[in-house]
């Protein structure tokens, strides 16, 4: 394989990698927080860009206005969601949260598939989004530079929430002890509540990203690569900020160069990055950043 | 009450189901049968899953896997070779499955065969992780077995999937295998072992400090429970008559689920009421898809809205009855007869044995 | 010859070492106590024992034979038991359930002849169940049968516990703090009651415990630890009067003259 091709398969693969840890992010924060795996999460990805679609075409908003639009509306989802359907279950077993979260994500795509319907739709993106920069015979899309540039911005703004602000504090300890910060009159429900909505908001831009580097919205596209993020975020350590950055970042360079490196079983991306979650789950099931917690006996 | 006494009540009760398939057989029309037979299926399904999840407390969203295995082992075996040969349009068939065949119901025992043993191979290492990590594991490898029946055209004909499968499926089979499975499970549950797998499920630590072999018990009841998906997946193909892979994807699994979760964990009798319940809402909601009248308000015909009721009962019924419909309760001979004796005297009278 | 050889084991849990230098030989028939303030490490030698950790250092042996790599299931089938200083039991499971799961390990019957319910199968299974009711009725707890175990006070929970370890058919048994949330009465029952089985089942026991009365009333050798340390080990009048004994419970230096 030629050095260019090489870099250009690179390039691809921190851009899918960027998406994925932007969505990774608000699964590793839930799962932090509430230790429940948000399958809906990946739903509150799919439903950005077709807010945004929307927004555009039916409300005729220039795109700026519509991408903060359908950012605020999906957080809003995200929020919702959570309210409705976790909240009542947190003293519940976790099992049932789980399902919960199932349920949300089936009722969720099939919304989607009542309100957008389920023909895929073929989203006409703006000319900004789809200039290709060349350096040498590489060729990366804006999007590329869009999403590492917005990502690296929201993780610093993340991590400025999470380590220096009060509500940052109070997420910490929820994902420590949850039963503990209730007594220390920690609001458990605003911190929750902020969880979600930066989470979904991540996700959200992932999505608008998504949709932008991909034009075809149909919805049911947020469940493998909600899947992905999810293993990501498992890669990474789950519970793990960074970690989630460095999960996704991961995941989509291992995808590109899978398929890039074996063409002839391409078919089997999907399989492969699903091996590496079984893998990584028997041999370091705390990622590469997580920490490892003991069960007392 | 006596076992003597119970025994004779069960095998009345099989009569009476006898006759009653019988009767359904011969005069139902082919659109109620079906639903009939999808929820026997489902029946099988769904103890299975009870048996891993809810009295194993192993949380596999793998069943779909299983169920893939179990269809397409039984489609190659059953259909014939002439026609094997026509359909497989991406590739050819490859050798040897274009000469093998067997009839139905040994394909149905190596559907299971076949799943179990996958469930052996997958189950010894996976086994050892626990609740969402085992959750995503097992729907990780469900899902690895879909895109390899979507990658191997030569096997499995690939996305296009496999048509023109003999319709084997009636319901004297998926009510007899509904049976067999209920027989199996109940009388592993209501055993040492089944204990044991309980024991695991309550406090696992505990349960290997008194000798109980984890991996053993976990993966026994791993095989067991995908050997049923599996011949389930058989029946399944042979109902349908099509299969391919996009009939595996996780929405089956979850399907199940909440066959499970509606009838509650650990119930048996609960999951087969679910599993018919589940099957018949699915029908009858149907008419909510061609438009209809609240009052003065129209609600147009939109395709899918019965899939989003569903999605809102099952979230109900997960807020608010968290036990499922029956809250954990078992059927026994005792409790039944009970029951109608509450409803003509005003005795007050004691529940059947809950799980 | 020793029913159980503890060989200077340590155990480190990364940089943290938890136990230190532990030696203990139990011969058959003794009740030994080890005692100690929270956190010195007396739950982790039990862990140990029965195979919940591997000591990261040297070796166990029971019954001259090296144990110390066994896995927990094993171990249990080897003969030691255990009850769990924070009770396991099976809540949701009856009473009788949770004692006959105890009968599991030495089950003879196959999984097919348990499931179709052959002949050999129903003996045990009768067997299984008169024995837990022998075991239920030396508690007191055979009225209380088909309730669910986590529903039972405290105190009973206990019983069962202990019960369960029986069940298992056990040489050596070890108990974590058995009269941990007992009042006097119950304290004063679960000595005899000790005792008893000691004698009835032929056991030898190792006893972990706060409760002084107990730890004095019947053991016959105590062992003392500190920070993952065996700082003393006598019998109950040495143990007593020892000095670092009391600095270690009362972080005060006592001059004896």
């Amino acid at each position: 394989m030629s050095l260019n091709l090489f870099l250009q398969n690179v390039a691809n693969g921190l851009s899918l990698g960027s998406l994925y840890a932007l969505i990774a992010i608000g699964y590793t924060m839930v799962y932090g927080i509430l230790r429940l795996i948000n399958f809906a999460h990946g739903e509150i990805f799919m439903l950005a860009p077709y807010f945004l679609y929307f927004g555009v075409l039916i409300f005729n908003l220039p795109w700026w206005a519509s991408i903060i639009v359908a950012i605020a509306l999906t957080a809003m989802t995200g929020m919702l969601s959570e309210r409705i359907a976790y909240k009542p279950l947190r003293d519940a077993p976790r099992i049932s949260a789980l399902i919960s979260a199932i349920g949300v994500s089936f009722f969720l795509q099939n919304l989607a598939i009542v309100v957008f319907s389920g023909i895929p739709k073929s989203v006409h993106r703006p000319a900004f989004f789809t200039r290709l920069y060349k350096f040498g015979e590489i060729r990366i899309q804006s999007t590329l530079f869009a999403s590492i540039i917005v990502s690296s911005i929201f993780l610093t703004l993340l991590l400025y929430v999470v380590y220096r602000t009060k509500t940052g504090l109070a997420m910490r300890a929820i994902s420590t002890d949850i039963e503990t910060s209730r007594l220390m009159a920690v609001d458990v429900n605003k911190a929750i509540s902020v969880t979600f909505i930066i989470g979904s908001a991540l996700a959200a831009v992932g999505g608008i990203l998504w949709g932008l580097r991909f034009p075809q919205l149909f919805p049911t596209m947020g469940m493998i690569p909600g899947l992905k993020a999810f293993i990501a975020a498992v890669v990474g350590g789950i519970g793990n900020i960074p970690g989630a950055m460095l999960g996704g970042l991961i995941l989509g360079m291992t995808e590109i160069l899978f398929v890039a490196f074996l063409p002839a079983v391409s078919g089997y991306r999907d399989a492969f990055v699903f091996l590496i979650l079984i893998l990584i789950l028997l041999f370091k099931p705390d990622g590469i950043l997580g920490k490892k917690v003991q069960e007392k006996v | 009450m006596k076992k003597q006494n119970e025994k004779i009540f069960t095998l009345l009760a099989l009569i009476v189901l006898g006759i009653l398939v019988y009767l359904a057989e011969n005069n139902l029309d082919a659109y109620k049968l079906r639903i009939l037979n999808l929820g026997a299926i489902y029946v099988t399904l769904g103890v299975s899953l009870n048996l891993i999840y809810g009295f194993t407390g192993q949380f596999s969203l793998g069943h779909a896997g299983f169920m893939a295995i179990g269809a397409y082992v039984t489609t190659l075996l059953v259909l014939p070779t002439y026609y094997k040969e026509m359909i497989f349009i991406l590739e050819p068939l490859a050798w040897p499955f274009t000469v093998i065949h067997a009839p139905f119901i040994v394909a149905l025992f190596l559907s299971g065969l076949f799943a179990a043993i996958a469930a052996l191979i997958v189950g010894l290492p996976v086994l050892r992780l626990k609740g969402d990590y085992l959750g995503i594991a097992t729907l990780g490898f469900a899902e690895i077995i879909r895109i390899i029946a979507n990658n191997i055209p030569r096997v499995t004909n690939g996305a296009l999937g496999i048509k023109g499968i003999p319709e084997f499926t009636n319901l004297w089979w998926s009510v007899g295998v509904a049976v067999v499975a209920i027989y199996i499970i109940k009388g592993l549950i209501e055993s040492s072992y089944g204990r044991a797998l309980m024991a695991i499920r309550e406090n696992e630590i505990a349960a290997e400090v008194i000798g109980i072999n984890l991996t053993y018990h976990k993966v026994m009841s791993f095989s067991i429970s995908a050997f049923f998906a599996g011949v389930a997946g058989g029946l399944f193909a042979c109902l349908l008559t099509t299969i391919d892979p996009k009939a595996f994807m996780f929405v089956m699994t979850f399907n199940i689920l909440i066959v499970v979760v509606m009838g509650g964990l650990g119930s048996i009798t609960g999951t087969v009421l679910a599993a018919f319940l589940f099957n018949f809402s699915l029908e009858y909601l149907r008419p909510i898809e061609a438009g209809f009248h609240i009052g003065p308000i129209m609600i147009p015909a939109i395709p899918g809205l019965r899939m989003v009721t569903f999605s809102v009962l099952l979230l109900i019924i997960i807020l608010y009855k968290q036990k499922g419909l029956l809250g954990g309760l078992e059927f026994s001979w005792k409790g039944f007869f009970q029951f109608f004796h509450k409803l003509f005297t005003s005795k007050k009278s004691s529940e059947g044995s809950s799980r | 010859m020793e029913l159980l050889n503890i060989d200077n084991i340590t155990m480190k849990f990364g940089g943290l070492t938890a136990v230190s230098n532990f030696k203990l030989k139990i011969l058959p028939g003794e009740l030994i106590g080890l005692i100690g303030p929270n956190g010195a490490g007396k739950t982790t030698v039990f862990n140990m024992i029965t195979g919940i950790y591997t000591p990261t250092i040297n070796k166990i042996y029971f019954q001259d034979r090296d144990i110390t790599r066994i896995k927990p299931d094993k171990i249990a089938k080897a003969g030691i038991a255990r009850t769990f200083q924070n009770i396991r039991l099976m809540e949701n499971l009856t009473v009788i359930d949770n004692v006959m799961i105890g009968f599991h390990l030495h089950l003879k019957s196959n999984l097919a002849s348990a499931i179709l319910k052959f002949p050999n199968y129903v003996r045990e299974e009768e067997s299984i169940y008169h024995k837990s009711m022998d075991l239920l009725e030396k508690v007191q707890l055979e009225k209380y049968k088909l309730e669910k175990s986590g529903s039972l006070p405290y105190g009973q929970q206990r019983k069962l516990e202990i019960i369960r370890a029986l069940a298992t058919g056990p040489k050596l048994l070890l108990l974590d703090e058995p009269a941990a949330g007992m009042n006097p009465q119950e304290t004063k029952d679960l000595m005899s009651f000790i005792q008893k089985i000691q004698n009835d089942f032929d056991l030898t026991i190792l006893l972990i415990e706060h409760d002084m009365k107990v730890v004095m009333g019947i053991c016959r050798r105590i062992l003392v630890m500190d920070y993952g340390i065996t700082i003393a080990e006598g019998n109950p009048a040495e143990i007593q009067n020892n000095p670092d004994v009391i600095k270690a419970y009362l972080g005060v230096d006592v001059n004896y003259a």
